[in-house]
């Protein structure tokens, strides 16, 4: 038998258009198959997103940085004690465990203008690497403005809403957290930012105000903590938040 | 009234139809976190002994959702044909099953029987199959629609190109779309998910996607998938619509939160067809549906997602859609956890809106938080295209950057029509071929064509 050609995979003659657009096109082919470069680069984004999934606080990290910033804390978990149970029962993510709402209780909060609570959803990885830097540059800004800010709120396997029940039993004015968003192929480490303003248990996203997409690639932490002011400030002067909460900041990017 | 299966000396019983229902379905995450599945493997198999004792006709007599208080529920009623249904109105559950899967059933004979049958009659009938069932009787059936070509033929596979941008950036889309063009998608539609509502963006968009489609007339139709409220508001600013996007759910109590009625897709549907833009047939409802979506929105009523979702196809069913298309695995795992519980609810979903005469395609898709991967989409894929689907999507490299989920790509429709001899509308194929993009059959011209140049400007 003689020796088999090699293939070389037919390459697309409009890769020129990549400049437009970060969706994979020209991918080229080999019969009606992807080429295996791109086979590979695809598994390997899927492997980023699904390790993010999986991915979980480093609390050590976490805990320096907040006795740095002198910001007393608590470390708590939701209902939701596996990420198998995180995934299938979202209203296990949205509850404290009974021992961690039994903590805040027995704080006996006086009362606080903001309460954070820091939450991995579905990516730790997003909160490791961008809530930190987040926190560093938000914090002494609303102590500048003298608001009373509560201890902090770390949440193992949270959602978005655990934040209501973190919130309302710190008696905190307005409840903000930073959590992990749902990883996109392109984007394992987004961190979204929801603020509420008079947080209750039951509270329906239409109260929220939400900033997306932060990550080095996105809106970046300095971007994010300036808006995420500007929303306090907006929302404890006007007493509200959520969808007549606007966003006049002239900030959006672009 | 009460259903019984007993099982060696155990007694199950199951209080009303939809429990009975409920219980007989496949385990899925969503039914679990409603609440409502068996409590152990054999009441899940009891239930299906009791559901394939149930007569057909039980379901024109026990609804689930009040006549009263629910417009879907009135809709299924209405308009049900008790002419065509007569050939069927004798047989159980369980005889339906047998039946279609015999050489009785055959694709004349599921046509006609097609407007004779109610969503929870097709809904029980799929409980009581396996896969190969769902497979079998969907390909079977063969659902034709038109516009400005023609799709569901057999033998064809039309995919809808899906050129998303996260910014709406028109060259970042036309980029998209020329990748599609090239390798032969589009044919079922254009449609484009814009990042934001706005009227004007859409606006924006569906003037270049028209304008694309004139230039180098491609016998396609476009869709920007915006609120049906904001296309009917583009058509009276004689915006160039197409197709008329809308989700739609299977209770007034989804569709309610999704801001819609059957009187707003009445009003939609007519203002499309005041148009007259479809060449070669005027179905110009586009649907996008999918398991789940009713207990989202905390509307589900104490029934089953795949039973709403089969409810689903009966508002689709009214308006005569060009494209219905369930969106299975987008929406995550808390409804269908895994590659398993995705590929059965799209051979499920496929083989219900089929036997209702509806021209169902598939987003083969799941998201980074779901236990599946490209490999469980390859395995859904071959299964579709065997039993017929009459399209799938067309995302560039499967990655959709606006949406962040994983669709199937522009090579997953190649693979596919290489792989089973599967060839677009034929249309669109005569296009692809004066383009220069495909030669003899489905072999690409190597330069394919002109196209290209010039597409982005």
């Amino acid at each position: 038998m003689s020796e088999l050609k090699k293939i070389t995979v037919q390459q697309d003659p409009w890769s020129s258009l990549k400049a437009y657009t970060t969706a994979r096109i020209a991918l080229g082919k080999t019969g009606a198959a992807l080429p295996l470069k791109a086979l590979l680069e695809f598994r390997l984004a899927h492997a980023h997103a699904r390790d993010a999934v999986y991915s979980q606080i480093n609390s050590v990290l976490f805990i320096q940085a907040l006795e740095a910033l002198r910001i007393p804390y608590f470390y708590l978990q939701s209902r939701a004690n596996t990420r198998h149970k995180y995934l299938q029962r979202p209203d296990f993510g949205r509850q404290l465990h009974a021992d961690s709402h039994k903590q805040l209780v027995l704080f006996e909060s006086g009362g606080y203008d903001i309460a954070i609570t820091i939450a991995d959803g579905l990516s730790a990885a997003a909160v490791n690497d961008n809530a930190i830097p987040l926190i560093k540059l938000l914090i002494p800004v609303l102590q500048q403005a003298n608001l009373r800010i509560a201890p902090l709120c770390l949440v193992e396997q949270g959602r978005v809403a655990v934040a209501d029940e973190t919130g309302s039993l710190l008696k905190a004015t307005l409840s903000l957290i930073l959590i992990g968003e749902r990883p996109g192929l392109s984007s394992h480490d987004s961190l979204g930012a929801y603020l509420t303003y008079e947080p209750s248990v039951g509270t329906t996203d239409e109260r929220r105000n939400c900033i997306s997409n932060i990550r080095p690639e996105g809106m970046t932490v300095a971007h994010a903590a300036e808006k995420i002011f500007y929303l306090v400030k907006e929302s404890l002067r006007l007493k509200l938040s959520g969808v007549q909460l606007k966003d006049n900041m002239g900030l959006l990017p672009q | 009234m009460a259903y019984h299966c007993s099982i060696r000396n155990r007694n199950y019983t199951f209080s009303n139809l939809k429990t009975l229902l409920a219980k007989a379905t496949p385990f899925r995450s969503g039914d679990a976190l409603a609440g409502l599945t068996a409590a152990s493997y054999e009441e899940r198999v009891a239930a299906q002994f009791a559901l394939a004792d149930v007569p057909l006709k039980k379901f024109l007599q026990e609804v689930l959702i009040p006549y009263e208080s629910d417009e879907v529920t009135r809709l299924i009623i209405d308009t049900h044909d008790a002419v065509s249904f007569a050939p069927v109105s004798h047989f159980t559950v369980g005889q339906f099953r047998d039946w279609l899967l015999s050489d009785d059933a055959d694709t004349a004979t599921l046509q006609q029987l097609a407007a004779g049958l109610t969503p929870e009659m097709v809904a029980a009938v799929c409980k009581l199959m396996r896969n190969q069932d769902l497979v079998s009787v969907a390909q079977k059936c063969e659902v034709i629609t038109r516009f400005r070509n023609t799709i569901g033929l057999k033998g064809r596979l039309s995919v809808r190109l899906q050129p998303n941008h996260p910014t709406d950036d028109p060259r970042g889309i036309a980029a998209s779309i020329a990748d599609g063009l090239l390798y032969g998608s589009g044919d079922a539609m254009i449609g484009i998910n814009p990042a934001t509502d706005s009227p004007a963006a859409v606006a924006t968009l569906l003037h270049m996607l028209d304008e694309v489609r004139q230039k180098y007339a491609i016998p396609t139709q476009s869709c920007v998938l915006c609120h049906v409220t904001s296309t009917i508001d583009l058509i009276n600013q004689n915006a160039p619509v197409d197709l008329v996007f809308q989700s739609i759910g299977g209770t007034e109590k989804t569709n309610s939160s999704f801001g819609i009625d059957i009187n707003l897709l009445q009003e939609a549907h007519d203002a499309a067809q005041s148009l007259q833009r479809g060449t070669v047939g005027s179905n110009v409802m586009y649907f996008e549906t999918g398991q789940g979506s009713s207990l989202s929105a905390n509307a589900h009523d104490g029934i089953d997602q795949q039973t709403c979702e089969a409810r689903a196809y009966a508002v689709a069913r009214h308006f005569k859609p060009h494209l219905v298309n369930s969106v299975v695995g987008f929406i995550g795992p808390e409804y269908l956890f895994d590659g398993k519980q995705i590929i059965r609810a799209a051979l499920e979903d496929h083989c219900c809106a089929k036997l209702l005469g509806l021209p169902m395609g598939m987003d083969v898709c799941y998201t980074n938080h779901a236990e599946a991967d490209q490999d469980d989409m390859d395995n859904l894929l071959v299964l579709l295209a065997v039993a017929g689907c009459n399209y799938i999507m067309g995302v560039p490299g499967a990655d959709d950057i606006l949406l962040n989920y994983q669709s199937t790509s522009f090579h997953d429709a190649l693979f596919l029509r290489k792989l089973l001899g599967l060839r677009p509308a034929p249309e669109f194929e005569d296009w692809l071929h004066k383009q220069g993009i495909i030669t003899e059959g489905t072999a690409f011209n190597s330069i394919r064509g002109e196209l290209i140049k010039g597409i982005i400007q």
